[in-house]
């Protein structure tokens, strides 16, 4: 039975139509008021649940489509047939038919607070949430969190969602040399800047986490944002045992990939890993780039505060008096120009450089998320193969006329078909939803990029205003020197 | 003016060829030498009319038409209106009108290089009749490392960029090259016009030697004596400030002088220095909004979605804005760090003319010794005298013209401050305002999008 429920907050779709091994599948549909409601359709024998999100003020539509479970092995073809046609539908269609319903979510990381001393100090960080989500039991609610527990979530999520295909947000970089810095207690600006730089990274790690219906709807998120106390992730700590396995899992998956010829009979995947991997590249070299820029904006604040304080000297050593006030001036307009260089340096670094950081990581994500898929492909071709050497098995058997070895033989055979037709399917489900997976991708990316251009050029336009304003208020006193 | 600027490019590497820049560009350096006018001095007082009249044009608005002009005096004008550079050297093209009589010819052109300057200032300063005159600096070597070293390096990161950035950050360079050029060209031609403008060293025989022999000057390479006692004599300078710091002058203008200009000059070498350095870390920034136009342009060119407009219009922006900034950056270099450099050398020559002073009084010290000395020994007294009293002459002078001399130097040196402060920062407010108007025009853009 399939229960449906139109402009309804909550909803839990079951099917039963089937054996021993369904699955529940249970797609909550929450909306994420990040970007505003959602809509809930239904599609019959179909455990997908295609959510469509539109902003309140209608900025841009886009489609989420929620997670599928595991599903259950008696699926026809012609389900999974019908699934991919719903998919193929027409985004206009789904859009059209809206919700009214909001709710809120709103996340953030603030308050980092030392704890501890010397090598065994830590920072941790307030992860606020305020939501109206049902799901949750309280509205507003804050824990205390430390880099670990994000990493921990991280790992737990990979674990879970990655096999289907879902793109996972992945955390900021672990710092040994910045940690170093804040443990060792140097109270100076730039450990400062170090975890002001890690805050805002875990904030937009979370917010992008739960931007993700699939991943909001996770018992793992929500625990993470409601439990007073998380038990220690240890597997994340970098030369640990768990560490090391990471690395060389990392190392095989590299040779592995190289091995892996894939038959690709969907075009659409190809092009799309060529493309994603050139953008990769284009944003390192864009982060490059403004890292640079970043850094001589920073070497110019300090060449314009050292000119500030020489012109200071030289109007205090000059005999006439109108001309050395000026000078004094002209060294107090330096000076604010030295401080608008400096937040302007922040805003390039907070805006550009930092978003652009999340983008290339972003991008190996979704690579990684190929990756996968060729890797269940993989799986797929090697079940086959070991299906059809069975099969020969069992020819031969048949000539050779053993009964008891031919039903071991039976046997054997049924359960290795069962298996193809999970890794085929478990391939399919993971293709379709990569395909979905990436086209979110791509509306997050448009409109965040779109958000931030349009912010870093308002930061630049203030600047700007400033620099006027300086440099009016300085002429006067120039045009009064005699 | 520029009839024709033939730029020949030093080959250090494959990709810099020898270009003719004519036309274009020397049309835009016509323009721009009628506009700019001489901002780093004005001459000496010729006459408190002209103080007076320069006073009242820079209370008008358009601060542009105030022509400082050194070359007022139609007896004799000077300028440069050619220059080729070839490798490391320049070559001038000094050219003279006069309707003196000591010159044979009318209008004559003579080509010279910067030894040939050089050569003329010393000659200058080891006058002994102009000790008492603040001799205009030398002009400095042309420098073209800085252009030069941005050159080889670029053509080292050739690969890693795109063809278009390249070339526009070529055609940076270039423009940079060309800058410097023309700041040599300025340089040199107002040390030859504060000459010529003043009374006394416009009939310096020296000095006409070097406007009209057209033949080359073939001023000696230093040998290596000379050079030693070059060095010589910057040591006995060196001691010479020592001299002149620690004693007290007896008269109160002197002394005044004295204290403000040591104290002055070590305040404005410092702060030209450091304007050099926030100049080309404003250069810097200009140059990296290139890199990231051609990147963000590229990454919109491979694009396909609703986010290629923002970019393409991002990266045309950032385009237009750095041109912006480049344009700040060498202006603030131009108005302030042009101004500290060149009122730095000044006030080097204004010592001068202090130790000079110095020596003087020594001399003249020295010889009241000597007299003593004769006087006691009864032997040469007549010479001893004689010489006392050529020193004290020479003394007295040295004081009342080096008097005259600081006296206008003062008045010269604020006018020419207020000049530059008043269009650097009008330069700096159109800049920003341009700016301003650029990125508007683009949020709007990108907003309604």
């Amino acid at each position: 039975d399939i229960l449906k429920k139109r402009d309804s907050s909550y909803c839990s779709l079951d099917v039963d139509t089937l054996n021993s091994q369904t699955v529940e599948v249970i797609a909550i549909a929450k909306s994420v008021k990040c970007r505003g409601s959602i809509l809930v359709t239904h599609l019959a024998h179909i455990s997908t649940v295609e959510l469509t999100l539109t902003t309140p003020n209608s900025r841009g539509r886009k489609e989420i489509i929620g997670p599928t479970g595991p599903l259950s092995t008696t699926m026809s073809t012609q389900n999974s047939l019908h699934m991919h046609n719903s998919l193929n539908k027409p985004l206009e269609e789904l859009e059209e038919e809206e919700s009214g319903d909001t709710f809120e979510l709103n996340i953030a990381v603030t308050n980092p607070e030392k704890m501890g001393d010397g090598m065994n100090a830590y920072m941790t960080y307030k992860v606020s949430t305020q939501t109206t989500l049902p799901a949750f039991h309280i509205k507003t609610f804050s824990v205390r969190r430390r880099f670990s527990d994000f990493l921990g979530l991280y790992e737990k999520l990979s674990v879970k969602h990655h096999l289907m295909g879902c793109i996972i947000p992945p955390p900021p970089q672990k710092s040994v040399v910045g940690m170093t810095k804040v443990k060792v207690g140097k109270e100076d600006p730039s450990s400062a800047e170090f975890v002001e730089k890690r805050r805002a990274a875990l904030e937009r790690y979370l917010q992008r986490v739960v931007a993700h219906p699939a991943l909001l709807q996770d018992s793992d998120v929500q625990e993470f944002l409601e439990r007073e106390e998380l038990p220690r992730a240890v597997n994340t700590q970098a030369l640990s045992g768990s560490g090391f396995l990471k690395m060389i899992n990392k190392a095989s998956d590299a040779v592995n990939k190289m091995t892996i010829k894939m038959n690709e009979s969907d075009n659409w995947f190809e092009s799309k890993l060529q493309e994603v991997e050139n953008e990769e590249q284009l944003l390192r070299r864009l982060h490059a780039s403004v890292d640079s820029l970043v850094n001589h904006r920073k070497e110019m604040c300090i060449n314009t505060a050292m000119f500030a304080k020489s012109v200071a000297m030289l109007g205090s050593s000059e005999e006439n008096s109108a001309l050395s006030r000026a000078l004094s001036q002209l060294a107090e307009v330096e000076d604010k120009l030295e401080q608008l260089h400096q937040e302007q340096a922040f805003s390039d670094f907070f805006i550009l450089t930092e978003l652009l950081a999340d983008y290339v990581r972003l991008l190996g994500a979704v690579r990684g998320c190929f990756e996968q898929r060729m890797k269940a492909w993989q799986r797929w071709q090697e079940a086959q193969a070991t299906l059809q050497k069975k099969r020969e098995a069992e020819a031969k058997l048949l000539w050779a006329n053993k009964p008891d070895k031919l039903q071991q033989a039976k046997e054997d055979l049924t359960e290795w078909e069962a298996k193809v037709g999970q890794c085929e399917r478990d391939f399919e489900r993971i293709s379709s939803t990569l395909r979905k997976e990436v086209h979110r991708f791509e509306k997050e990316k448009c409109r965040d990029f779109k958000h931030h251009i349009v912010k870093y050029l308002e930061s630049l336009l203030r600047s700007q205003h400033r620099v006027v304003k300086c440099w009016e208020a300085f002429l006067p006193e120039a045009k009064a020197i005699v | 003016m520029f009839s024709s600027a033939l730029l020949l490019l030093p080959p250090r590497s494959s990709f810099l060829q020898q270009r003719k820049i004519k036309g274009k560009v020397a049309a835009k350096i016509k323009t721009e030498r009628r506009e700019s006018p001489r901002s780093l001095t004005h001459r000496p007082t010729r006459s408190s009319a002209a103080m007076t009249s320069i006073s009242q044009d820079a209370d008008r608005e358009k601060m542009r038409s105030v022509s400082v002009d050194l070359n007022n005096d139609s007896s004799l004008l000077i300028d440069i209106p050619d220059a080729l550079c070839e490798r490391d050297k320049v070559k001038f093209t000094v050219h003279t009108k006069t309707t003196l009589n000591s010159f044979q010819k009318p209008e004559f052109s003579v080509p010279r290089q910067h030894e040939d300057f050089i050569w003329l200032h010393d000659t200058l300063v080891e006058t002994e009749e102009y000790a008492g005159l603040i001799i205009p600096p030398a002009p400095p070597k042309p420098d073209f490392e800085g252009p030069r070293e941005k050159m080889h390096k670029l053509g080292e990161g050739e690969s890693t960029m795109t063809k278009e950035e390249y070339a526009k950050m070529k055609q940076e360079l270039e423009a940079e090259y060309l800058a410097v050029f023309k700041k040599t060209v300025q340089v040199h031609e107002i040390f030859l016009q504060r000459l010529s403008s003043h009374p006394v060293f416009s009939k310096d025989r020296n000095f006409q030697i070097f406007l009209e022999y057209d033949q080359d000057l073939s001023v000696r390479r230093k040998n290596a004596k000379e050079f030693f006692g070059g060095f010589f004599k910057n040591m006995v300078k060196s001691a010479d400030e020592v001299l002149i710091s620690g004693i007290k002058d007896v008269d109160e203008f002197f002394e005044q002088e004295k204290t403000f200009l040591l104290d002055y000059f070590s305040k404005i070498k410092d702060a030209t220095a450091k304007a050099e350095k926030m100049t080309r870390s404003h250069k810097n920034v200009a140059d990296d909004y290139i890199h990231i136009s051609a990147t963000v342009s590229n990454i919109g060119a491979e694009d396909n979605t609703a986010l290629k407009t923002h970019l393409e219009k991002f990266s045309e922006l950032l385009e237009k804005l750095r041109k912006v900034e480049g344009r700040v950056a060498s202006d603030q270099e131009l108005k302030l760090t042009e101004l500290l450099r060149y009122y730095m050398r000044d006030i080097q020559a204004a010592k001068d003319l202090l130790y000079r002073r110095a020596r003087a009084l020594a001399d003249y010290e020295n010889s009241n010794k000597a007299l003593d000395k004769a006087r006691l020994k009864s032997k040469d007294i007549p010479q001893a005298e004689e010489n006392q009293r050529q020193c004290l002459q020479k003394f007295d002078k040295l004081s009342e013209s080096g008097k005259q001399e600081l006296t206008s130097f003062k008045g010269r040196r604020v006018v020419a401050f207020r000049k530059n402060l008043i269009e650097m920062a009008e330069l700096e407010i159109k800049h920003a305002k341009n700016s301003t108007a650029l990125l508007q025009g683009c949020i709007e853009m990108l907003k309604v999008n």
